[in-house]
């Protein structure tokens, strides 16, 4: 199996260093999904990032629950390093999930670019 | 020839609107539209707001009278929870709402609507506005008056942690008593309260109410209408800003109903306009008939005025001595022309600072107990309270959670909005003929609506 | 540098705002009869008979500088600013609704047609699905003037123009207010990009900030109706949400002096563009436990978190872009 070509990397060195302003900024940035793989718990390097990862993707869902953006749109879960096939397996449902939201314009309005500056 | 006049801005009250005059080809006026180009939206992004926010978060509406928002609001917690606060948390609020009443009026009498009828500016050929009226009445006054404000307003950011952004109200109380150690500053502050408001009515019956442009403009049936009156009144029957019932009057000044805000549905109704934003309110047992005026016209006014006309009376001695003197000379209850409210404004200043005073030295103020914890699960509250320019409703239904789930604001000027409408296009008719259009004459038709001291943003929210 | 044939002028206007930021001026009190002496207000609405005529009458370039406050709501709104844009040298965002879109920036959370349909017909004193909407073209007499309509979204003031100030807070403090008006008439203009306000975060001039301990955890976030709290000791070591640690300051905290705690209207430190994102990361940060059920029923104990965490920047964030109708 292939890693789905629309995946963007970005490493970081622990799943607890993916604050919410960088899973917003990734939408700006034209993302329609965000998905934000760590270590399991017990598994992590840091002690506990992947406890902070938890606590931040169940607030910010929390949060997208009640705008327009569709919470599955973040998406938090554990795949380790040597674990290859479990990340492409992750990677192609996260898409397929995506997919079926349909691109984030989908959620909302685009700001109205005709008013320009 | 048919000419349009456009008043755009309309200037020295709170909120947009513009004025725009039609013109037939005599010259005379075929059509005046009152247009309110404001909207916000707050009856439906306050849903799955959390109810305890609500008092800040519906001030918002109106950065004038935040503080009327925010007593509405905190009411209406009360009654969500079922929740009675403490003596002294009544009283905090009390003090709050009837300090910012004192000088929200002085507000307008100096800075907004006052100044037309303290400059006469068409015949000094000066423009109206704060810096006119400062000359107008002098340095010394305008400087108590600029100075009492400064004072009343830092006392209710003692009380409530900033006038412009009140935040002290909870469901069951406030959250923080006045200090025993605050007691003279408060007492002090009130008195001189009290000292200003009497000089300013002196001052207005001295040089204003005898001179121009108030002398002509009070008599004048082109500035009057005929519509019934609503406002909360006590057991007494007296005016009343915190707490009350709610008495309508009809034009000939019989009871047409008193009620509790909790029945407000039952009387009262709104309705929407294409072309402006603004829902005028109305009796729901007559019906909209339209801007017009007379018994069978559901047209009622709120305010300075109409809760003179409502009332019996006022409930301190001064106050009610300047009450009467002003239906003494008027010569009749209700009084009905519209530049009277400015005079009532006046007295409503003066029973503010009395009531102030009163409160001040009440112990129950200072005392520490000022918060009651809910204890039954939040459905439905209904909170009133006079705002300077009229009554204000608050009505939130929440869920179990108290996350609000529907609400509905009935705000102060939405009452006078179909008599604010009347009023325009009255005096418009009645001072634009045969094609002659002159800028003093455009300034007195703006005179009929600065009267009211409407505040648009709370008008359409 | 200013003579008295050469005062500076300026120029306050409102967009969707409240009139508070207004109130911040007109609480300058006396000094603000001495600023009538200093300055040539040229555009004031509040307390001024000039017209839109009169400034659109302007060269362009001069006004010295006007304040702009309210959110962008209408398009008559986004016009208007874009025609003082052009008459003013300088262009100063005052308040949070210029600065972030403010609470009417909740709003964005629904279509505009939802919103019209919810006031105009749905709430019960009015409980017409038939009624009209103001913006209805059949249905409007013909002498009425064109009504602007709403933006799909509301928008802050820099999204429409370019903004040289931002002066935040709901309203801004009078002193302040006073210090940059006072400042610009002497002529010491602000730098490009100057927000006047604290670089740092509320909790520096809060007077609770000596019982904030160093860790925080709570598993059950409480609400303001449900206790009595410690007046003397920080919100967030209580279990109530204060978002001072993530809310610029400059307001001397008179929320806290009032008993009350923090909602953010200053807006986000510097280097945080989106004020929610870092009141959820400081959130987050004080949710104890590590089993992630555990973890949900501590999220679920926040009534509203978008409204709680964008309830004054939700127009200035991606989140707040507004709903397709």
């Amino acid at each position: 199996m292939e890693t789905p070509p629309n995946i963007r990397e970005v490493r970081v060195m622990c799943s607890g260093q993916v604050g919410p302003d960088m899973i917003l900024k990734a939408f700006t940035a034209g993302a329609d999904g965000v998905l934000i793989l760590g270590c399991e718990p017990g598994g992590c390097h840091y002690r506990e990032g992947n406890v902070h990862a938890i606590k931040r993707s169940l607030l910010v869902q929390a949060v997208f629950e009640q705008t327009p953006v569709h919470k599955k749109r973040v998406h938090l879960d554990w795949v380790s390093a040597g674990q290859g096939e479990r990340y492409v397996q992750v990677a192609n449902k996260m898409v397929a999930s995506v997919r079926e939201l349909g691109p984030l314009t989908a959620d909302l309005q685009e700001r109205g670019a005709h008013l320009g500056r | 020839m048919n000419r349009r006049i456009l008043i755009d801005p309309i200037t020295r009250l709170e909120g947009h609107g513009k004025i725009d005059i039609r013109l037939d080809d005599a010259g005379n006026v075929a059509s005046v539209f009152f247009q309110v180009p404001d909207f916000k939206g707050f009856e439906k992004f306050c849903q799955g707001r959390a109810a305890e926010e609500m008092p800040t978060l519906t001030q918002k509406i109106c950065g004038v009278c935040p503080t009327a928002h925010h007593i509405a609001g905190v009411k209406a917690l009360d009654d969500l929870f079922g929740v009675t606060p403490p003596k002294a948390a009544q009283t905090i609020r009390e003090l709050m709402h009837t300090a910012f009443i004192f000088e929200d009026h002085l507000l307008h009498f100096f800075y907004l609507g006052g100044p037309d009828i303290l400059v006469n500016g068409a015949a000094q050929d000066k423009p109206c506005n704060v810096f006119a009226a400062v000359e107008e009445v002098g340095k010394a006054m305008g400087d108590r008056i600029i100075r009492i404000r400064k004072k009343v307003r830092a006392l209710n950011a003692l009380i409530s942690g900033s006038a412009l952004y009140p935040v002290c109200g909870l469901p069951g109380g406030v959250s923080k008593p006045v200090a025993q150690t605050s007691r003279e500053r408060i007492v002090k502050t009130t008195a001189e309260a009290l000292e200003v408001a009497i000089q300013v009515l002196n001052f207005f019956h001295e040089k204003v109410e005898h001179r121009q442009p108030f002398k002509q403009q009070h008599n004048d049936p082109n500035f009057s209408l005929q519509t019934y009156y609503m406002g909360l009144v006590d057991q007494k029957g007296h005016v009343t800003f915190y707490d009350g019932k709610l008495r309508v009057i009809s034009p000939a000044g019989e009871t047409f109903a008193l009620f509790p805000a909790q029945a407000y549905l039952q009387h009262l109704k709104e309705r929407t306009a294409a072309g402006t934003y603004m829902k005028p309110l109305y009796l729901k047992k007559i019906g909209w008939k339209g801007y017009t005026e007379g018994p069978d016209s559901g047209l009622y006014r709120v305010g300075p005025l109409a809760r003179l006309n409502v009332a019996k009376g006022m409930s301190t001695p001064l106050a009610q001595l300047e009450y009467e003197r002003l239906f003494n000379a008027v010569g009749e209850k209700p009084a009905h022309n519209t530049q009277l409210y400015h005079w009532a404004r006046l007295i409503e200043v003066l029973y503010a600072a009395e009531r102030m005073v009163a409160l001040s030295h009440c112990d129950d103020l200072y005392d520490s107990r000022v918060r009651r914890l809910p204890t039954h699960s939040p459905s439905e509250g209904i909170g009133v309270c006079e705002a300077p320019r009229g009554t204000l409703i608050h009505h939130y239904q929440t869920d179990e959670r108290a996350i609000v789930q529907r609400l509905n604001l009935l705000v102060a000027t939405q009452n006078n909005a179909g008599a604010i409408c009347l009023s325009v296009e009255k005096a418009a008719r009645s001072l634009i003929r045969n094609g002659i259009v002159t800028d003093h004459l455009l300034h007195q038709v703006e005179m009929a609506y600065r009267a009211y001291d409407p505040c648009l943003a709370c008008a359409t929210h | 540098m200013h003579t008295l044939a050469d005062k500076p002028k300026l120029a306050f206007y409102w967009c969707a705002g409240c009139g508070g930021c207004e109130e911040s001026i007109i609480d300058l009190a006396e000094r603000l009869l001495s600023l009538h002496e200093k300055a040539d207000i040229v555009f004031w609405p509040v307390a001024l008979d000039a017209r839109h005529r009169d400034v659109e009458a302007l060269k362009d370039g001069e006004i010295d500088a006007v304040f702009i406050n309210g959110a962008i709501r209408l398009d008559a709104h986004a016009k208007r600013v874009k025609l003082l844009r052009r008459k003013a040298r300088l262009v100063l965002a005052h308040g949070t609704c210029a600065h972030m879109g403010g609470v009417i920036g909740l709003a964005n959370l629904h279509s505009t047609r939802q919103m019209l349909e919810c006031a105009y017909r749905q709430v019960p004193t009015l409980s017409d699905p038939n009624s009209p909407l103001p913006g209805d073209a059949d249905k409007m007499p013909p002498e009425a003037p064109l009504l602007p309509d709403l933006l799909p979204a509301v928008l802050p003031l820099e999204k429409i123009i370019r903004v040289d100030a931002v002066i935040p807070g709901c309203p801004p403090p009078p002193e302040t207010m006073d210090g940059v008006i006072e400042d610009i008439v002497h002529g010491h203009l602000p730098e490009k990009g100057t927000v006047f306000a604290h670089r740092k975060a509320l909790c520096h001039e809060c007077p609770l900030r000596s019982s904030k301990p160093e860790k925080i955890e709570i598993t059950h976030f409480k609400r303001l109706f449900e206790i009595h709290w410690d007046p003397e000791v920080c919100f967030l070591s209580q279990g109530l949400i204060c978002l001072g640690p993530v809310t610029r300051g400059g307001c001397k905290a008179r929320c806290l002096q009032a008993n009350m705690p923090c909602r953010g209207c200053f807006g986000p430190t510097e280097k945080v563009d989106d004020f929610g994102a870092g009141a959820m990361a400081l959130i987050a940060s004080m949710m104890a436990g590590k089993d992630e059920s555990e973890l949900l029923e501590t999220v679920e104990s926040i009534p509203d978190p978008a409204g709680l965490f964008y309830r004054y920047a939700l127009a200035a964030s991606f989140l707040g872009k507004g709903v397709l109708s």
